[in-house]
C-alpha cells in the first residue's frame, strides 16, 4: 500500500526521465545509501572485512561487466586480467609518485584499464558470443602472464607480490597496515556509491540507448547511424575502467597486498560473470544482487547457521555451504532466468498494484 | 505542405543505374535502373526472391553491388555503408521486425535520434546540463510522433511484449524519428489484419503528406500498391521487367505472366 505512485504527477520531461521516477525509491536509495554510512561503526572489524568489504568491491566489478555483456551483449571472460592492470597500475603510480594522493591514482588506474581493453575489444567486430568470450580470455591468460613474468610491474619485489605502501588522506592513514577496516570501507563506498551514480547516468542516455541497439539488432543498430566499432571499443573501455578501479580498489582496500597470479585468476573472471547473470543481465542493481548471493550466501551458511545453532564443524560446513550455495543458483535461475533484478523488478510491479491482481 | 492538396512530385533524389549483385553464383540483382522523385510514393514489387529486399539492402549500404551506381542527392558514391547512408537521410524499416527488443517503446524511438545527439560523453556522464536539455528536446520531438502513430499507451512498454502489428508501427515510429529524406519500407503491412493495413495506409499517407517524407515501398497487397503508389517498379529475378504508373504496370503483359506465370 505504501508503494503506490497515486498523486505524482509528472509535468515535466525531466522528471519524467529521472533514474527514479517514483518517489519511493527515491526515499528507499536514500535510506540504504545512509545506512551505508551510518551503520559500520557499529558492526565487528570482521563484518565490515570479510562482508561489506568484498561485497562492495566484486559489486563494482559486476557491474564493470555488465556494462559490457548486459548491455553491449558482448560476453567476456578477462574480467579479472582488467582488475589486474588496474591494480598494477596503481601499484606502478603510487610507488612511482607517492606524493600524489593513492585516491587519484586508484581512479585513474582504471584508465589503463580501459586502454588495455579496448585493444582487446578489437576483435568484437568481427565475432561475437561464445567466440569473443575465448577471445577475451586469450586477454586473461597473457594478462596473468605479464602479471607473473614481468619484474618491473611488481618493482622487482622478491616476493613477486604487490606490497602495499602506507597512504593517508589528510592525516588519516586509508591505506596500508595502519588503516583501519572502518576508514577503508567508507572510502570503498564512496567510490562504489559515485561510480555507480556514473554508470547509471551513462546507461540512462545516449551512450546506454547506443549500447543496447547493439545488443538487440546490430543490423538495425547499424542503420541508425550507430558506428559498430566505435559503440562496442566505448563498451569495453567503460566497462575495463570499472574492473580496473575495482581491482584497483581490491588490492589495496582489501587484500592489503598479495599475488595477483592467484588473485586475479580466470577463477575470479567466472565468478564476476556468474554474479552477473544470476544478478540480472542489463541492470545495475543486479550487480549487487549478484554480489550479495554469490558473496554473502556462503558466509551466512557458514557462520550463520552454527550461530543459530546448527551444529557445523570445519569441513562438512564447507562442503555443505557450496552444496546449498549451488542448489540456491540453481532455484533462483528456474524461478527467474532473468536474474534477481527481475525478480525484483516484477515484485515492484505486483505491489504497485497490490492488494488489486490488475 | 499539406495545404496545397496536392503533392508536388519534384526532381530526383535517388537515381539506381545499372546495378548487378551476386552472392557467389546465385544473381540477386541483374543491371538495374530506376530514379525515385522527392515527394513521391514509389512501390517496389514483384514474385517472391524478385530482389526486391537486396535492392533495398544496396540503397542503405548493407550490400555493395559488384557493378552500378547510386546517385542519392547528386552525390554519386558507388560503396557507401549504413552509416552514410543514415548520415545523409535515409532510414528504413525490416520485413522481419528490427528493433530492439529489450527496450521500451520511447527508447527504440529515441534511437532514431542519436544521429542528431551531440553533447559529449563527459556531459553524458553526469547526465546534467547540456546532456539533460539534449535529451528533453529529443524527447519532445519523439513525443510527436508517439502522438502522430497514436501509441501513447505503449510509450513505456518493452517492445518485446508488443502484438505484431504495434511493433511494425512502433519501427516506423523509430524509422520517422531520423527525419529521413528517403524511407523505405519493406512490407510495412505484411501479414496484418484489414485494420492494422488500413491505419498503415493512412500513416504512410500521413507521413508523405505532412512531412514531404519520400517513400520507397515493398508490398505484396497489389490494391494496397495501386492505392498508395505514384510510380511502381517490377523486379522479376533480379530483372526490371516494368517501371511506370500504377495503371501503366497492371496492363503490362511481362508483369502479368510474372505475377500469374506464363506457359513455356
Amino acid at each position: 500500500m505504501l508503494y503506490r505512485e497515486a498523486g505524482q504527477f509528472k509535468t515535466r520531461y525531466e522528471a519524467d526521465m529521472a533514474v527514479f521516477p517514483i518517489r519511493q525509491d527515491v526515499i528507499g536509495i536514500a535510506l540504504i545509501i545512509a545506512a551505508a554510512y551510518i551503520l559500520p561503526p557499529f558492526l565487528g572489524h570482521f563484518v565490515i572485512g570479510t562482508v561489506l568489504i568484498p561485497f562492495l568491491v566484486f559489486s563494482l566489478a559486476a557491474m564493470g561487466l555488465n556494462l559490457l555483456t548486459g548491455y553491449t551483449g558482448l560476453l567476456s571472460l578477462g574480467t579479472a586480467g582488467f582488475m589486474g592492470v588496474g591494480a598494477y597500475a596503481c601499484y606502478k603510480l603510487t610507488t612511482l609518485f607517492p606524493e600524489v594522493n593513492i585516491l587519484v591514482w586508484i581512479l585513474l588506474s582504471g584508465f589503463f584499464a580501459a586502454a588495455v581493453g579496448v585493444v582487446f575489444g578489437l576483435p568484437s567486430l568481427r565475432i561475437k558470443g561464445f567466440y569473443l568470450a575465448v577471445a577475451t580470455l586469450a586477454a586473461q591468460f597473457f594478462l596473468e602472464w605479464c602479471f607473473v613474468r614481468i619484474p618491473w610491474l611488481f618493482n622487482y619485489n622478491a616476493s613477486g607480490a604487490i606490497e602495499v605502501p602506507s597512504r593517508a588522506l589528510f592525516g588519516l592513514p586509508i591505506v596500508g597496515p595502519s588503516a583501519t577496516p572502518l576508514t577503508r570501507y567508507y572510502v570503498i563506498l564512496t567510490i562504489v556509491v559515485g561510480l555507480t551514480w556514473i554508470a547509471s547516468n551513462i546507461v540512462h542516455g545516449r551512450v546506454g540507448r547506443t549500447w543496447m541497439a547493439v545488443r538487440d539488432m546490430d543490423i538495425a543498430a547499424e542503420l541508425m547511424g550507430i558506428r559498430l566499432l566505435r559503440a562496442k571499443l566505448l563498451a569495453f573501455a567503460v566497462s575495463s575502467y570499472f574492473c580496473g578501479v575495482a581491482g584497483a580498489v581490491m588490492m589495496f582496500l582489501w587484500y592489503g597486498g598479495g599475488e595477483a597470479k592467484d588473485t586475479f585468476s580466470i577463477n575470479l573472471s567466472f565468478t564476476i560473470l556468474f554474479m552477473v547473470i544470476i544478478g540480472g543481465l542489463g541492470s545495475l542493481l543486479g550487480a549487487f544482487f549478484g554480489a550479495a548471493l554469490l558473496h554473502l550466501m556462503p558466509i551466512f551458511l557458514k557462520f550463520g547457521l552454527p550461530a543459530m545453532g546448527v551444529p557445523l564443524g570445519g569441513a562438512t560446513a564447507e562442503h555443505l555451504t557450496h552444496i546449498m550455495t549451488g542448489a540456491l543458483i540453481i532455484f533462483f535461475l528456474i524461478v527467474e532466468p532473468h536474474g534477481l533484478a527481475r525478480l525484483w523488478a516484477t515484485a515492484k510491479q505486483k505491489l504497485r498494484l497490490w492488494p488489486f491482481p490488475h | 505542405m499539406a495545404a496545397s492538396g496536392e503533392r508536388r512530385i519534384g526532381d530526383v533524389v535517388l537515381k539506381v543505374e545499372n546495378i548487378s549483385l551476386a552472392f557467389g553464383g546465385v544473381r540477386a540483382l541483374n543491371d538495374v535502373s530506376f530514379d525515385i522523385r522527392a515527394h513521391e510514393i514509389r512501390a517496389i514489387i514483384g514474385p517472391n526472391g524478385a530482389g526486391k529486399s537486396s535492392m533495398l539492402n544496396v540503397i542503405n549500404g548493407f550490400y555493395h553491388p559488384q557493378q552500378g551506381r547510386i546517385t542519392f542527392k547528386d552525390i554519386a558514391r558507388e560503396n557507401f555503408g549504413p552509416y552514410d547512408a543514415a548520415s545523409r537521410g535515409i532510414a528504413r524499416t525490416f520485413q522481419n521486425i528490427a528493433l530492439f527488443k529489450g527496450m521500451s517503446t520511447l527508447d527504440n524511438i529515441m534511437t532514431g535520434r542519436l544521429l542528431k545527439m551531440k553533447v559529449p560523453f563527459f556531459w553524458q556522464l553526469l547526465r546534467y546540463g547540456p546532456a539533460m536539455r539534449e535529451e528533453v528536446e529529443h524527447r519532445r520531438f519523439v513525443e510527436g510522433i508517439i502522438e502522430f502513430l497514436e501509441i501513447q499507451a505503449i510509450r513505456k512498454v518493452p517492445v518485446g511484449r508488443l502484438p505484431y502489428g504495434l511493433q511494425k508501427r512502433v519501427e516506423l515510429g523509430r524509422a520517422l524519428a531520423m527525419e529521413p529524406d528517403l524511407l523505405l519500407l519493406d512490407e510495412p503491412m505484411a501479414g496484418m489484419n484489414v485494420e492494422e493495413k488500413e491505419d498503415m495506409c493512412r500513416f504512410i499517407l500521413d507521413i508523405n503528406d505532412e512531412f514531404g517524407t519520400t517513400i520507397a515501398l515493398i508490398e505484396h497487397d497489389m490494391s494496397v500498391v495501386m492505392d498508395l503508389s505514384d510510380r511502381v517498379v517490377v523486379l522479376d529475378y533480379g530483372r526490371k521487367i516494368a517501371d511506370g504508373t500504377p495503371e501503366e504496370v497492371r496492363s503490362n503483359r511481362e508483369v502479368i505472366d510474372a505475377y500469374l506465370g506464363v506457359r513455356h
